[in-house]
């Protein structure tokens, strides 16, 4: 036990420093043990060995670390006998000489080291010291170092900032002698033309001059300056006036007026002053060719004029001025739009004034290039300057002088029928020659529907020239459907046709009645007219129409049966009114034969009176002059058998079968009673009744309207019983030569009957003649 | 209806002329004078019973000659002139007198109907319209609203006004006046204006209108040319002061205001022959008549330029709740003039039409073959009128 305590003594003695009480000597050395065992890499399982199974804190375990010499001792006494006490105590003893000697070597090498580390580390005590003072003879260096450097710096400080100041002083005055010399360099500049390097210098000073204006040499300077730049600038304008030199020039000079710091809209207005003056200039000159007093150029070489000089102006102005004042955005656009507006407005007033020069005459192909050229021309402009509307209103211009043009048109076609009229007239009124009865009625309507034709055809052919696809404006639409239908068709044909129907229709009214103001042949004539324009005419010329105005629009246009209806209307009414006015001539002769006769006193007859021949004759003359112009017309004597019975009976016996009864000598009673029977059986006489488009109808008409004439003036008068044979003679004569011109001779027959009756009734004395004494008197007159 | 069937009277004789008895408002009565060479010329008074449609005639003898116009006074209902031919072998003078009928023939006395129409009665001869120097007597008119004393006739070219003194037994001329002019001039026809107190007259002269002031007997207004031929007859608006009716040989019928007679206001061309008389009706005066040798007689409705324009006036007084709705109903259907009715009884040409002086709806036709036809205006039409 002591021996095992008094073992690890010398040990833990080398190991560790002395000191240490012995009470925790136990404590310590395991834990010195353990830092070792640390060191050397061993784990305190694999130093304990042996026994892997046991337990580490057994108390018997020698190498254990919870190992209690008490309890081992106890234990290996207990159990063990005493030779293996006695090996036990060998080996033991063995070990701890072992362990002795390992740990004598140990504490040696551990003492050399121990020794040349303290010998290094006096060494290295040594040396640091004298490293040491190196370094604190370096501080003092520095310090040293430091304090020179500083002074140098104060020294030099005061002449670095001398130079800055100088640097600055030396570009300032460069810049002062920039701005002394500028006024003589902008001179030369100016002088030389240099117009851009002034500018370019001027812009450069402007500011600084403006900044320092109130010094009174800079003041000066810029007095200067601005001399010479309000020079420079007036001479850039001169330059911009003149204008002439050229688009790309005039841009450079606005630019540089821009630059100047010329109010862009100044420039505007002087620009576009400068462009008004050379386009009024050119309008003048255009006015100039208007002048009522020179003999004007041909409407061609006035738009070609116009064109050219001021529709050609006009258009460089404007791409002049977009290009050059594009910057100025809506308000230059708009100053633009209202120049070209003001002054197209002339332009479309001059070239208007000459158009209307132009509606007087006939040529229509040069009109119409006129207005294509003049189109054509607006039209650059009005591509560049959409917004003044003047392609618009050329347009405009061109409807209207077409619209004009077609007026004009159908004045003419007018002025051609009046003409035509006249010229009737004037035939008509020639003095006839002997034997021959007037001018051939025929050969005048000929003429007249021809003439009247040709001159439609001319002014549609005319007319057509605005539709022609070349011309620039035909596909306008208003020139593919309103002129079409609306203008050509309407307004020219149908409008014609209807005046002329007006015309001829004026005829009949107020002059008419006092007779002789129209001749009748010429109602006639051109009642034939309008029947032949409802037949075939009118359809012929809108079919015509139709076909070279392909009329597209759609509005209603007037058919073509009612313009038929029209003619007719207006061709029944002529005839009527000629059968109402020949009636009329015929009639007042008859009145006046029987009004201004002494019929109580008159001697026996032995003539018919010569008023009688000449209604015979008249008729026969109209007779005459209707057949020329309309076809027979059907008798009602030709149209049955039994009626040409009845002529015939008639027209042999009647003078003895029927005329008989009535004169002899009996009661007016009976004659009146006769009267009314035989107005039982006969149809009411309508006497100014229409006609029909036929010589017998207009006969007809005529006749019946003399005959009751005849018929009311007898009624007035009273009779002689000569002037009842003198009226019964002139009675038999009207029936022998009349009958053959009517439809329906019982008519005559019946209205001679009762003119005859009627003076049998105013007669006092009513004795007849003889029939056969009548008839006698009559085949002699 | 049966009402509005015409009444038909056959004279023997030829007639042109025709007058309602202006004086008589009571009873519907015409007079219609006969033309014969040959017989004792007859004024027959028509009395027409409109209750039973029955017609009741007397038969004056107007023995001097055929009667061509015939005119009554409007103050006395006994008092007539008429305008005739003297039968003379050489020459033909038509004379003008005025009469009075026998007093038992007067309204009131004809007792006795069936033995009037046999026996005939004389006419009583007042005063001669003295025409020696003057011509022929073309008509005599009275003076539409005066005592019956005064009366103008024309004669050939004179317009002569004659003063009826002593119960009308004298005739004393007033004051005349005469055409100058070329050629033969001669009145055709004359009315006296009912309006501006009886100082206007209206003449027509071959296509001419002329207006007199009877106070100077200077011409006021001329027409020239009013008519293409010859204009037969005139009549005055009873209700429009200035207003004329005319018409004429040009088959047409016209109608003006006298202020302005450049154009006539109005031309109506129904008639197929010479129109010889329009008269507007008395009371209503868009109803005008006309006859014609056409043998037709028209009624035209003359509604736009009548004095009723607008239909009946009613007075707010008498607007009662049911009719308040007639304005309406009339102004829907804007007055438009138009041909009422054609009259065609006639055979032979009607030189003679006139309205009733008693029944405002009545009117008398007078055709040369002696057929007196009295016709109603259509009772739709009256109807419409009136209410």
């Amino acid at each position: 036990m002591a021996a095992a305590a008094a073992g690890p003594g010398p040990g833990s003695g080398t190991g560790d420093s002395p000191e240490g009480p012995e009470a925790e000597a136990p404590e310590r050395r395991r834990k010195a043990h353990g830092m070792l065992k640390i060191y050397y890499g061993l784990s305190e399982g694999e130093s304990a060995g042996r026994p892997a199974g046991s337990d580490p804190l057994d108390p018997t375990d020698l190498n254990g670390a919870h190992f209690d010499p008490e309890v081992y001792l106890d234990k290996l006494r207990r159990e063990c006998p005493l030779a293996q006490l006695m090996d036990s105590e060998t080996d033991m003893v063995r070990q701890i000489r072992a362990l002795d000697s390992d740990m004598q070597t140990l504490v040696y090498e551990n003492y050399n080291k121990f020794i040349s580390a303290t010998d290094t580390i006096r060494k290295m005590k040594n040396d640091f010291r004298k490293m040491e003072d190196e370094m604190d003879r370096l501080a003092t260096n520095m310090a040293v170092i430091t304090d020179f450097s500083a002074r140098i710096s104060a020294t030099l400080q005061d002449r670095h900032e001398r130079i800055t100041k100088l640097a600055g002083v030396h570009a300032l005055l460069r810049k002062l002698q920039f701005l002394f010399e500028l006024p003589s360099c902008l001179t030369k500049c100016v002088e030389l033309g240099a117009y851009g390097q002034a500018v370019r210098y001027q812009g450069r000073a402007r500011a600084v001059l403006q900044q320092y204006q109130h010094l009174p040499s800079f003041r000066a300077i810029q007095d200067d300056c601005q001399v010479i730049t309000a020079r420079l600038a007036q001479q850039l304008r001169q330059r911009f006036r003149e204008g002439g030199s050229g688009a790309p020039e005039q841009a450079e000079c606005v630019e540089l007026l821009l630059a100047l710091g010329e109010p862009a809209e100044e420039l505007c207005d002087e620009f576009l002053a400068n462009a008004r003056g050379r386009l009024e200039a050119e309008l003048r000159s255009l006015e100039a060719e208007l002048g009522p007093s020179p003999p004007a150029p041909d409407v061609l070489e006035f738009t070609d004029h116009g064109g050219s000089g001021f529709v050609g102006g006009l258009c460089q102005v404007a791409s002049a001025y977009q290009e050059l004042f594009a910057a100025q955005g809506a308000a230059g656009a708009e100053k633009l739009t209202a120049f070209a507006q003001e002054l197209g407005g002339r332009y479309f007033a001059l070239v208007e004034r000459r158009l209307a020069q132009e509606q007087g005459s006939g040529d229509n192909s040069l009109l119409v290039r006129a207005l294509d050229r003049f189109h054509r021309r607006l039209r650059a402009p009005g591509a560049l300057l959409a917004a003044a509307g003047l392609a618009e209103a050329a347009t405009e211009i061109v409807e209207r002088v077409a619209r004009e043009r077609l007026g004009h048109h159908l004045q003419g076609l007018r002025a051609a029928f009046l003409g035509c009229l006249t010229d009737v007239r004037q035939a008509l009124a020639a003095p006839r020659l002997a034997g021959k009865e007037g001018p051939g009625l025929a050969e005048l309507l000929a003429n007249v529907a021809s003439s009247i034709l040709s001159h439609i055809k001319a002014s549609l052919a005319a007319v057509h020239l605005f539709t022609a696809k070349e011309v620039s404006f035909s596909n306008k639409p208003y020139f593919r459907g309103e002129f079409c239908s609306q203008g050509v068709r309407e307004g020219l044909i149908v409008g014609f046709i209807r005046s002329m129907c007006q015309t001829a229709q004026s005829f009949c009214d107020s002059p008419g009645e006092k007779g002789g103001a129209t001749p009748p042949a010429l109602l006639l004539l051109l009642s034939r007219l309008c029947l032949d324009y409802e037949t075939a005419t009118i359809s012929y010329i809108l079919t015509l129409t139709d076909e070279q105005f392909l009329v597209q629009d759609q509005s209603p246009v007037t058919p073509v049966s009612t313009l038929c209806a029209e003619a007719r209307e207006t061709a029944r009414r002529l005839l009527t009114h000629y059968v109402k006015v020949q009636g009329l001539v015929i009639s007042q002769m008859l009145r006046k034969s029987v009004e201004t006769r002494d019929w109580l006193s008159t001697l026996e007859p032995r003539n018919v009176r010569a008023v009688m021949k000449r209604v015979v004759e008249d008729t026969t003359a109209i007779d005459v002059q209707v057949g020329l112009l309309y076809e027979e017309g059907v008798r009602k004597a030709q149209s049955s058998d039994s009626s040409k019975r009845t002529f015939s009976v008639y027209s042999s016996s009647r003078q003895q079968g029927r005329y008989a009864p009535s004169y002899t000598p009996s009661a007016p009673m009976d004659t009146n009673l006769l009267s009314n029977i035989q107005k039982l059986f006969s149809e009411r006489i309508d006497v100014f009744s229409p006609v029909e488009f036929n010589k017998v109808s207009v006969l007809t008409g005529i006749i019946k309207i003399s005959l009751k004439t005849l018929l009311e003036c007898v009624r007035l008068r009273t009779f002689g019983r000569f002037g009842l044979q003198q009226v019964q003679v002139d009675c038999h004569f009207l029936q022998l030569y009349l009958w053959r011109f009517v439809a329906d001779e019982e008519l005559v027959h019946l209205l001679l009957d009762e003119v005859v009756a009627s003076a049998a009734l105013r007669c006092p004395d009513p004795v007849p003649m003889e029939p056969s004494v009548v008839e006698v008197i009559c085949e002699r007159g | 209806m049966e009402d509005d069937a015409p009444v038909i009277y056959g004279l023997e004789f030829q007639a042109r002329a025709l007058t309602p008895q202006t004086a008589e408002t009571d009873a519907i009565r015409f007079l219609v004078g006969t033309q014969s060479l040959k017989y004792d010329n007859q004024i027959h008074i028509i009395d027409f019973d409109d209750e039973n449609n029955i017609i009741n005639k007397n038969v004056l003898l107007h023995q001097v000659g055929e009667i061509w116009h015939i005119s009554t006074s409007p103050a006395d209902r006994g008092v007539l002139a008429t305008c005739y031919n003297k039968p003379s072998d050489s020459k033909v003078l038509t004379c003008a007198a005025v009469w009075r009928m026998p007093k038992e023939l007067e309204p009131g006395s004809h007792e006795s109907p069936d033995d009037s129409s046999s026996t005939a009665h004389t006419l009583e001869l007042l005063c001669h319209l003295d025409n020696t120097a003057h011509g022929s007597m073309a008509c005599v008119t009275w003076e539409p609203t005066g005592d019956g004393k005064r009366v103008i006739s024309l004669a050939d070219n004179h317009i002569l006004l004659w003063d009826l003194q002593e119960s009308s037994s004298q005739a004393v001329l007033a004051s005349s006046a005469s055409l100058e002019g070329k050629g033969q001039l001669k009145f055709t026809s004359g009315r006296w204006s009912p309006h501006h107190t009886g100082t206007q007259v209206a003449t027509a002269n071959d296509t001419t209108i002329r207006g007199w002031d009877t106070r100077s007997m200077s011409q006021i207004y001329c027409i020239e040319n009013a008519h293409g031929q010859l204009v037969r007859d005139l009549d005055f608006n009873p209700n429009k002061q200035y207003y004329l009716a005319s018409c004429g040989d040009d088959c047409k019928v016209k109608f003006w205001d006298t202020r302005n007679v450049t154009e006539p206001v109005k031309t109506l061309e129904e008639h197929s022959h010479w129109v010889w008389n329009v008269r507007y009706n008395h009371s209503h005066d868009q109803l005008v008549l006309t006859g014609s040798s056409d043998s037709r007689v028209i009624l035209t409705n003359m509604v736009s330029i009548s004095s009723e324009p607008f239909g009946h006036l009613v007075d707010d007084d008498d607007l009662s709740d049911q009719e308040e709705r007639r304005p309406e109903e009339k102004s829907q259907e804007p007055p438009q003039d138009s041909v009422i009715a054609t009259y065609e009884e006639h055979e032979d040409s009607v030189y003679a039409v006139d309205w009733s002086s008693a029944d405002p709806w009545l009117f008398a036709s007078l055709s040369y073959d002696g057929r007196l036809v009295i016709n109603r205006v259509p009772r739709a039409l009256k109807y419409h009128i009136l209410l």
